[in-house]
């Protein structure tokens, strides 16, 4: 690609500062992946539809692949990548998920986790019908939501019994 | 794990995924996931008309664009094809085109017409808008249906559209039975086309090392034997200069089976470059061309005795093939009408199957490939009763096959053993409660709400045994530690068939199953295997792994008896302990024991080899193993918007004893999940120029958690005859599910008097059809 057109970003992806000259026209899905070698996350549609690629920017899940890389410009940006402790343990979302057979051959699965992480952030006791609602975003061709919303589900008490305030 | 009884077994268990870890972490590797040095990007220049001749293409201008490598055109890929066929199908099956790139004509919207290298899939995609075809567009062959009647030809050399056709005994000969049976039914469904739809679409990843003549292929695939015997059939080189690798596949349902004209086009254009080739499909080009599959239709008949008992019936069959289909549709497609008596005592009968092409995307693989039998069979069953006037339950009740009738064979001579179709039957019924469920249905309507049921029970043959399918390899190498590797084909694409490797091993071998670990996916290093596809993987596996196992855990006894100085008969070997089962004690664990094998070889007992390694190869003995299950499936329809709501969903399914519940579960939930797609949603749909209309996810609508029901699941549990009396779990949830939904949306809306023809079930469709009825009923008023 031509450098005659790029700008220059500052993101902080997992913690991490990086600083990168980019096209304007790269998207934050694919600057996540090549730039930073972060290929957790994935691409379903390139559409926004199915919801693969969500990532936290500053906190909030969007669709890494509707996002430029620019837009993420002095933002912090968290991936899949940037959910398990720093020994490798799963988080509470991505424990249950394993728990529950929410997951088979795991290519939505960096999307379902990172949405529902920032689903139970915001709303840490939901009832079944705000769960199901709030996966409607993201698409699962493998496990028919059964095994993800029993994670989502478990994920939510599981964080309502230890934590006693605040989002896990 | 779950396991925790000293000696109980793994199998059987809801095993936590070993799989889980790296996916739920992001360190997976998917095809996407590799970099290679020097890596270039494919973009395809696909055809935007359903048929045109090619009058020329222009790349000058997208080759001097900054970043492009090249700009290959059918003559520069397609005269490198050396051979191409199918494994499954074999070098003389008569096949169907299947030209890398569009040579002379397009066929469909779609068809790859260039291939733009470039330096990024940006670049690329840039230069293939510079790309300047000439097209001169001719009538195309859109409907199927219609196209052997066409005095246009998707393929010049097949006049008629017509790919092949296969049948049973003459329609004529059942002509007797029909016109003396008391009542004869019958109905035409035609069913849309759709998809497998993966959500990790198609990629590959080619190196070619021009010094010694190798290729190094990642791909998404659900066969990474295939692939390699492809390739190497393709460009004319040596199968073992060809090693494919795949880590993660998201998804394949049947449409990674086979390697497509885009990878041979990444094959070949890799021998003329440089460095690796990446090819990373977009969803629009998925549903443009990577293929459709469901798009059938077929007057199904049968006659009744005076007390609902079938006396006959028959099935004439008709299916899309489109312009390119993968592979050749007909030996395949023929298990449509070998399928179509189902689970049902049938005297006699035949079927006639039509397979045609048609200027839309290639046919493919997808799960239950032949799920149209069930679909024409259970469906005119409620039509009947319906016609009968009896309850389609007592309408099948009547008719169904039980396990004290076995074996038996169909009407065509399928033979049926080790099923339980009216066991799940009635086993579904009473997890609903079905006169509850009459009575409930009754009184909504009472209130002017519409619910009705619909089931659907079918029998499934797994693990089929074509000569490409019929064996399964496995290596185990027990290291000198003591840790355990095993060594299977693989094709994973979801299918948590690690897991399933891991928990038959170590049960096989009495290992812990901590120190088991699998590799899988790389032509270099796993035994040959046709990979995962037919529902193949658990029993061959199964097979594979306690031939191999048993080879090693004999050594494994032979070396702690020696040890120990008792007989070999009194060593117990559990959880990778070895004791004597008289004096106890604290004996040898699999580290010593593979220590004698690997380093004290002189302390190894006379005739036992050094080492611990094994290779074995399972043969099935069995044409088949039959599996069943019966879905019911409730819904209320809203006669005002059209719109279905699902209320209960259960299945009961025989898959044998289950390896792991929960990944059994997880194949039902899935497959279901995607029938009820394809019975109410899903629609790879053309206009009548052939211009498909659903090309993004806001078409082409899969279901989300908030349509699909909490799905019930029951088992029955009839052994097969193969190993581990093991059955194939993957298929059979998307075979029963579409025409359960059809069938309870029927009911719903009997009272209306609505025929059912067309599919999908959307909101429109089924305000269409309460129009229709109350039209008709008004014109017989």
């Amino acid at each position: 690609m031509t450098d005659v057109d790029t700008v220059d970003i500052h993101v902080r992806v997992n913690g991490t500062s990086r600083r990168a000259s980019v096209p304007p026209r790269l998207t934050l899905a694919d600057f996540l992946r090549v730039n930073c070698g972060l290929t957790g996350t994935h691409l379903g549609c390139e559409h926004g539809v199915c919801g693969a690629c969500t990532v936290l920017l500053d906190g909030e899940a969007v669709r890494a692949c509707l996002v430029f890389a620019v837009q993420a410009h002095d933002a912090e940006v968290t991936t899949v990548e940037g959910l398990a402790g720093p020994d490798g343990e799963l988080s509470t979302v991505q424990a249950a998920f394993r728990e529950h057979h929410g997951l088979q051959c795991g290519f939505c699965t960096p999307g379902f986790v990172v949405s529902v992480t920032a689903f139970l952030a915001e709303n840490p006791k939901p009832t079944d019908e705000e769960i199901r609602e709030a996966l409607t975003g993201n698409l699962c061709r493998c496990t028919g939501y059964q095994g993800i919303v029993n994670a989502v589900r478990a994920a939510a008490d599981t964080a309502g019994t230890t934590v006693t305030e605040g989002p896990a | 794990m779950t396991r925790t009884v000293g000696d109980a077994t793994y199998v059987g268990t809801r095993t936590l995924r070993v799989e889980d870890l790296r996916l739920l972490t992001g360190t997976g590797t998917y095809v996407d996931d590799v970099i290679r040095p020097g890596m270039l990007h494919a973009c395809f220049v696909r055809s935007p008309m359903a048929r045109a001749r090619i009058l020329g293409i222009d790349v000058s201008e997208a080759s001097q664009l900054d970043g492009v490598h090249a700009v290959f055109v059918a003559q520069d890929l397609n005269p490198g094809v050396r051979e191409q066929w199918y494994t499954l199908n074999g070098p003389d099956d008569p096949d169907t085109p299947r030209p890398p790139l569009a040579e002379g004509e397009v066929r469909f919207v779609g068809d790859p017409v260039a291939m733009v290298v470039a330096d990024d899939r940006y670049i690329a995609e840039d230069a293939a808008e510079l790309v300047v075809v000439d097209y001169d567009p001719l009538p195309p062959v859109v409907d199927y249906a219609t196209a052997l009647d066409s005095t246009e030809s998707v393929h010049a050399d097949r006049p008629g559209n017509l790919v092949g056709q296969l049948g049973g005994r003459p329609m004529a000969d059942l002509e007797p039975v029909f016109e003396n049976a008391p009542h004869v039914v019958s109905q035409t469904v035609y069913q849309q086309s759709h998809g497998p739809v993966p959500m990790e679409t198609r990629g590959i990843v080619a190196e070619w090392a021009a010094a010694g003549g190798e290729m190094t292929i990642w791909a998404a695939t659900q066969s990474p034997h295939e692939v390699r015997s492809f390739c190497a059939r393709l460009l004319g080189i040596a199968e073992h200069r060809v090693r494919v690798v795949m880590r993660d596949t998201g998804g394949g349902f049947g449409q990674k089976v086979l390697p497509q004209r885009e990878d041979m086009c990444v094959m070949l254009a890799a021998t003329k470059l440089p460095a690796a080739l990446k090819w990373i499909e977009d969803r629009q080009e998925h549903l443009l061309a990577a293929g459709q599959a469901r798009h059938e239709h077929g007057e199904a008949r049968m006659a009744f005795d005076d007390d609902g008992r079938i006396l006959a019936a028959t099935l004439d069959h008709v299916q899309d093939a489109g312009a390119y289909p993968t592979p050749s549709p007909v030996q395949s497609g023929v298990a449509v009408g070998m399928l179509f008596p189902g689970p049902y005592r049938i005297p006699e009968g035949t079927f006639s199957s039509r397979f045609v092409f048609s200027n839309t995307s290639g046919r493919v693989a997808y799960r239950g490939p032949w799920q149209y039998e069930s679909m024409a069979r259970e469906t005119l069953l409620d039509t009947a009763a319906r016609q009968l006037c009896l309850d389609p339950v007592e309408l099948r009740r009547r008719n169904m096959l039980s396990r004290d009738e076995l074996p038996t064979a169909n009407f065509n001579g399928m033979p049926y053993d080790h099923i339980s179709p009216r066991e799940t039957f009635e086993q579904a019924l009473k997890m609903l409660d079905y006169e509850a469920f009459r009575r409930e249905q009754a009184r909504a309507r009472e209130q002017g709400r519409y619910l009705g049921v619909g089931t659907c029970t079918y029998v499934e043959p797994t693990a089929g045994a074509t000569p490409f399918h019929a064996t399964e390899g496995a290596t185990i190498r027990i290291e000198p530690s003591g840790k355990v590797n095993v060594y299977v084909a693989g094709g994973s694409c979801g299918n948590s068939l690690e897991t399933t490797v891991v928990q038959l091993t170590a049960d096989a071998l009495g290992a812990a199953i901590e120190d088991v670990s699998t590799v899988q996916g790389d032509t270099a290093v796993t035994p040959y295997g046709a990979g995962t596809g037919g529902s193949r993987s658990g029993p061959m596996t199964a097979g594979a792994i306690a031939r191999t196992a048993g080879e090693l855990r004999e050594r494994i006894l032979a070396i702690a008896a020696h040890k120990l100085e008792v007989p070999a008969e009194e060593v117990e070997f559990i959880r990778g302990r070895a004791t004597s089962k008289r004096s106890g004690g604290a004996g040898l664990t699999l580290a010593e024991i593979a220590d004698i094998a690997y380093y004290q070889v002189h302390a190894l007992p006379p005739g036992v080899p050094a080492g611990l390694e094994a290779s074995g190869r399972y043969h099935t003995p069995h044409l088949m193993i039959w599996a069943n299950a019966t879905h019911v499936c409730t819904c209320e329809v809203d006669v005002v918007t059209g719109e279905v709501t699902l209320l209960r969903y259960i299945v009961s399914e025989d898959c044998g004893p289950m390896i792991n519940p929960s990944v059994v579960e997880g194949q039902i939930f899935g497959g279901t999940v995607q029938g009820i797609g394809g019975a109410l949603y899903e629609h790879l749909a053309y206009d009548e120029d052939g211009n498909p209309v659903s090309t993004t996810f806001m078409d082409y609508l899969l279901p989300t958690a908030t349509e699909v029901p909490v799905i019930e699941v029951g088992h029955v549990e009839t052994p097969s005859p193969g190993p581990g009396g093991y059955k194939g779990v993957g298929e059979g949830g998307a075979i029963g599910s579409a025409p359960a939904v059809v069938n309870a949306v029927a009911d719903a809306l009997a009272p209306f008097g609505v025929r059912i023809s067309r599919l999908p079930l959307t909101p429109s469709s089924i305000v269409g059809l309460l129009e229709e009825a109350r039209a008709r009923q008004a014109v017989t008023r």
